[in-house]
């Protein structure tokens, strides 16, 4: 069969996927007087329908901060106008100020959903076939099985369509940002990047491997003459398209500082709820909480993420190439999650991204890692409403990856790039570590299952309440931290010489 | 086998996500159907089974899919005791609904296992190194993915997929020659949903005259005196012991005539609420057409028409204003009339069991087209047999996409909420897309005309105007059934050219053997 109709075949069973999960349940359900994200979207399209834009941000009579009060960047608040306007024109009560809020109704929810399936087919989809034709190896076929495997990821598919949030929009843009630079037009790379910052703060994560695989090229081509020229022309690009997202607000200080205010709250604390990070993890030993004031907690959280994700970063400065800044996406942004402060379990999709696109590079890790991530999730979905379709997607992302991908079939010690793992380990007795890798990943499987059955099914001590997310949170922490090392590894040393020559080939 | 795998666990775990999303919001009439005699056969005495009333969906299936619903209730008692209770009418908790989702699932494994039996038995073409392009595997994913199965099925709830897979199980015993066996599932098809007795006559005729007769003449003809007596024994035998198993009970109580009336209620109308898309359809079009037609020309006063035939479509009841009415009985005679031939071909110069297949899609689709009360989901019949041959000749492919566009198109009213909306569109256009480009490549070349390709272009049209243009148009509300009326009156026409067409390659078929034999 033609590519076409392959490609087309798997697109429109992505959207399949995601159209039965959004039927199901979404974030704060019929749960007043908060709700949950679902109404916060919805009290945004509110918000920046009726108010003017410099209050959009602000406390006032008509906009109270305390509930869902905006804090992302101004994108997000033009796409909530935008669907307002929609709105407004298939039900003016959807977004009537004051009057819509907790406002639930069975063609509202059809609403939402349709517009997060409409930026999604616009921008994150699109965005995946490219990137798995034009910058992934290998057979045709192998790139068809790539998009359907990325396109299945049971992480992104639960969150934007089951808890209720646009991540397929930032996601998208950074995506496109990727698959434009590694197409080589550099410029457009980092507009788009700036756009996707532009509409969820939490991109920052990304942001190193932009700017040092960016820098890293201008300083290729030497810094005197056509480097400097290319650094000048994606800093106006920069500035440019900072200044349009902003424009609004840029006639007054005061609303850049509380725009500012509002998008990186600090006040809220190390963490929150159960996440899969260092912090909540120690937590559990150390009060740290409790004994650290909030500044150090701060101090303490920045210099742990910037020591993290250090190494990756001028490994990629010096060396910019798409297979090292693919790794770095992945590195910086999971150490970012593991290491900064205040982080939303959510915010695991931001690794998990890069990771999709490992997806064929390196099969066995990506599905591990991807997979974890959709298990750290668990609590959440569980207060959703969502567990068969957790369950169901998950199985089926199993399922496809580690068949099309032949993934258990390539995990010989070469191929899974445990090298150096063999030289750190030198003292220890012979054994065939992709073997060895192979049975870590059945028992871990077999665990999420194990405990994601126990969450379900059992009723937790009385005294602990929360054993069962913590054991979930602890569980995904090691898989995290322990992926963290090996990508820093794989990255840090150097690729076997097929790849490297393929990478020549690709430049 | 291995790429048999990917194909049979992969609509398994399809099915279980569509599955999911609907415990929370919709409802077909068949579920609360199949939890009514879940819990009949349940709490009542086998002697009540078919007497029981509270709910209006009292039990018209044969008795021994009453014993499978009496075999499923004993899981149920595990999920929620419940809806085990007849009185508990329209009763849907979340433990119902996820028991009777998984009872679906479970119950498709049987038709997992008669697609790999059906891909056994495809003729392989020698040289396709693509595991894509073979015929065997092009045919698992038409019946595995196939669109009507999984959303009467799966979305909508009835036990199709598992009375379907021992259908399959039994057409491939045929082709694989183990007659007795094949029989005995057929027999048992039966004993579970009688609908089935419309395709009785092709497995009769074929049976009698190429199991029972062992020898033809030269020319083709039966030669009688190789009849064999003891053949026709067994399959007696077998035919009588499951009847006297399924029906015997019943009999043994004197309730027979209560059991057969409610198999077969000839008070219902002749065409469903929505029309399926058969000759009727047509028929009705054309009367209604006449009626209007009639009034504008003064030759008609609109005080003597029947009421009913103003508002058609959503009324059960509906008669026919200039038109002579049809009875059941002129219905029947129809379906006997169009089958007529087809049976008689294989009797005459029987093709082995793939002239049998034929014959057989030729009875489904006979019946479907003329039959009594026939539901949309009939179709079905037809097109799940008929993907074997479609993946065996060139014409079959195009008769074969023609038939299932249509006949799947026509199902999208059976789903009709708005969130629905969405999954019906990509579920239909990734099945058709991938039958359109397999059968494509598997023939090399195009197997539609383009007259046929402008009419299959056409149901997008229908799709658009129906459920997005005309809900917002002002008609929506003094006229509601034109969209269905529409849907079932356009997609009539190309079920009707298909069958026809069936019918030519059938015939055609017929002649060229006679004229090789000359």
């Amino acid at each position: 069969m033609e590519n076409w109709s392959l490609v087309s075949i798997c697109v429109l069973f992505g959207l399949t996927a995601r159209w039965a999960v959004s039927l199901n349940s979404y974030s704060g359900a019929g749960k007043p007087p908060m709700f949950g994200d679902y109404e916060a979207q919805r009290h945004w399209q509110e918000v920046t329908y009726n108010l003017p834009v410099h209050e959009w941000y602000f406390n006032t009579t008509d906009n109270n901060l305390n509930y869902w009060g905006l804090d992302y960047p101004p994108l997000t608040a033009y796409h909530s106008l935008l669907c307002a306007h929609v709105a407004k024109l298939i039900n003016p009560d959807w977004v009537e100020l004051h009057a819509s809020r907790g406002h639930e109704s069975y063609g509202h929810k059809l609403f939402m959903r349709a517009t997060v399936l409409v930026a999604d087919l616009l921008i994150y989809i699109p965005a995946v076939v490219l990137y798995s034709f034009y910058l992934s190896e290998g057979s045709n076929k192998k790139k068809v099985c790539t998009v359907l495997c990325i396109l299945l990821y049971p992480g992104l598919i639960l969150i934007d369509y089951g808890h209720f949030q646009y991540n397929s929009i930032s996601l998208g843009l950074a995506l496109w940002g990727v698959v434009v630079l590694g197409l080589g037009w550099d410029v457009l790379g980092s507009l788009a990047f700036v756009l996707s910052l532009n509409y969820k703060q939490m991109e920052l994560y990304h942001s190193l491997p932009f700017f040092c695989y960016l820098l890293g090229k201008c300083f290729k081509q030497g810094l005197a003459g056509r480097g400097l020229f290319l650094l000048v022309k994606i800093a106006v690009t920069v500035l440019v398209t900072f200044a349009l997202c902003w424009l609004p607000f840029l006639s007054d200080p005061g609303q850049i500082l509380q725009v500012v205010h509002r998008l990186f709250p600090v006040g809220r604390g190390l963490f929150e709820d159960k996440v899969a990070n260092t912090w909540c993890s120690l937590n559990v030993l150390i009060k740290i909480k409790t004994i650290l004031s909030t500044d150090t907690q701060l101090y303490i959280s920045l210099t742990t993420t910037l020591l993290a994700i250090l190494p990756s970063s001028i490994k990629l400065l010096m060396k910019p190439t798409l297979w090292q800044f693919k790794l770095a996406l992945v590195n910086s942004s999971l150490a970012f999650f593991l290491f900064s402060f205040q982080v939303h379990e959510k915010s695991i999709l931001l690794p998990a991204l890069p990771v999709c696109l490992l997806l064929n590079d390196l099969p066995l890790p990506a599905i591990w890692f991807l997979q974890a991530s959709t298990f750290s999730m668990l609590p959440l979905f569980l207060k959703d409403g969502l567990l068969v379709p957790y369950v169901v997607t998950s199985l089926a992302f199993l399922f496809f990856s580690i068949y099309l991908l032949s993934a258990l079939e390539h995990c010989s010690e070469d191929k899974l790039r445990l090298g150096p793992y063999r030289r750190l380990l030198i003292c220890m007795p012979r054994m065939d570590l992709g073997r060895v890798t192979k049975w870590k990943f059945y028992f871990s499987i077999t665990a999420m299952a194990g405990l994601s059955f126990m969450s379900v099914a059992l009723a937790p001590p009385a005294q602990l309440p929360d054993l069962f997310p913590l054991l979930v949170s602890v569980f995904s922490y090691l898989h995290f931290l322990g992926l963290l090392l090996y990508f820093n590894i794989v990255q840090i040393a150097e690729p076997p010489q097929s790849v490297r020559k393929n990478q020549k080939k690709s430049n | 086998t291995q790429c048999l795998f990917t194909l049979v666990i992969a609509p398994d775990t399809e099915t279980l996500k569509l599955t999911e999303q609907q415990i929370l919001f919709y409802h077909s009439t068949d579920f609360e159907v199949h939890r009514n005699w879940l819990a009949i056969t349940h709490s009542l005495p086998v002697s009540k089974w078919y007497h029981e009333n509270t709910s209006e969906w009292t039990l018209d299936y044969p008795p021994l899919f009453a014993w499978f619903e009496y075999s499923l209730s004993h899981v149920a008692q595990h999920f929620d005791k419940e809806m085990l209770v007849v009185q508990n009418l329209l009763y849907t908790s979340p433990a119902t609904i996820l028991f009777q989702r998984l009872s679906v699932i479970v119950t498709d494994i049987v038709f997992i296992y008669a697609v790999k039996e059906c891909c056994r038995s495809v003729r392989e073409e020698k040289g396709s190194k693509d595991l894509l392009g073979h015929p065997f595997f092009i045919l698992a994913a038409l019946l595995l993915w196939n669109f009507g199965l999984l959303i009467v099925d799966h979305i909508h709830f009835q036990y199709n997929g598992f009375l379907f897979g021992i259908l399959l199980l039994s057409v491939a015993r045929h082709l694989q020659g183990r007659h007795l066996e094949g029989a005995l599932l057929f027999t048992v098809l039966l004993n579970l949903k009688h609908i089935y007795l419309y395709i009785a006559p092709a497995y009769g005729i074929f049976l009698l005259r190429s199991y029972c007769f062992t020898e033809d003449n030269t020319d083709g003809s039966v030669r009688w005196s190789s009849f064999s007596p003891v053949r026709l024994v067994a399959l007696g035998s077998i035919v009588i012991s499951v009847g006297a198993l399924s029906f015997g009970p019943f009999i043994a109580m004197g309730q027979l005539p209560q059991v057969l009336s409610r198999l077969f209620p000839f008070k219902r109308g002749l065409c469903h609420a929505y029309w399926a898309p058969n000759v009727w359809a047509l028929y009705n079009m054309v009367d209604k057409a006449l009626s209007v037609l009639g009034v504008r020309l003064k030759l008609l006063d609109v005080a003597k028409l029947p009421k009913a035939s103003m508002t058609g479509g959503l009324v059960q009841e509906f008669q026919h204003s200039i038109l002579p009415s049809v009875s059941p009985s002129i219905t029947l005679i129809c379906t006997l009339l169009s089958i007529m031939p087809a049976v008689l071909s294989i009797w005459c110069r029987p093709r082995g069991a793939r002239g049998f297949l034929r014959c057989l899609v030729v009875c489904a689709l006979g019946s479907f087209m003329f039959g009594w009360h026939v539901h949309e989901k009939a179709i079905l019949m037809a097109i799940l047999p008929f993907s074997i041959l479609a993946v065996e000749s060139r014409e079959d492919a195009g008769i074969f996409l023609m038939l299932t566009t249509t006949g799947h198109y026509s199902l999208f009213p059976l789903l009709f909420t708005a969130a629905e909306l969405p999954i019906k569109v990509l579920l239909m256009l990734l099945f058709t897309l991938y039958s359109f480009t397999s059968l494509k490549k598997l023939f090399r070349g195009s197997l539609l005309n383009p007259l046929e390709t402008t009419y299959l272009l056409g149901l997008v049209a229908v799709e658009i105007l129906c459920e997005v243009v005309y809900p917002l148009s002002p008609w929506q509300h003094t006229m509601p059934f034109v969209p269905l009326l529409v849907t079932s009156v356009y997609c009539s026409l190309g079920v009707c050219y298909s069958f026809i067409r069936l019918y030519v390659s059938l015939l055609r078929q017929h002649g060229t053997d006679k004229h090789k034999q000359l």
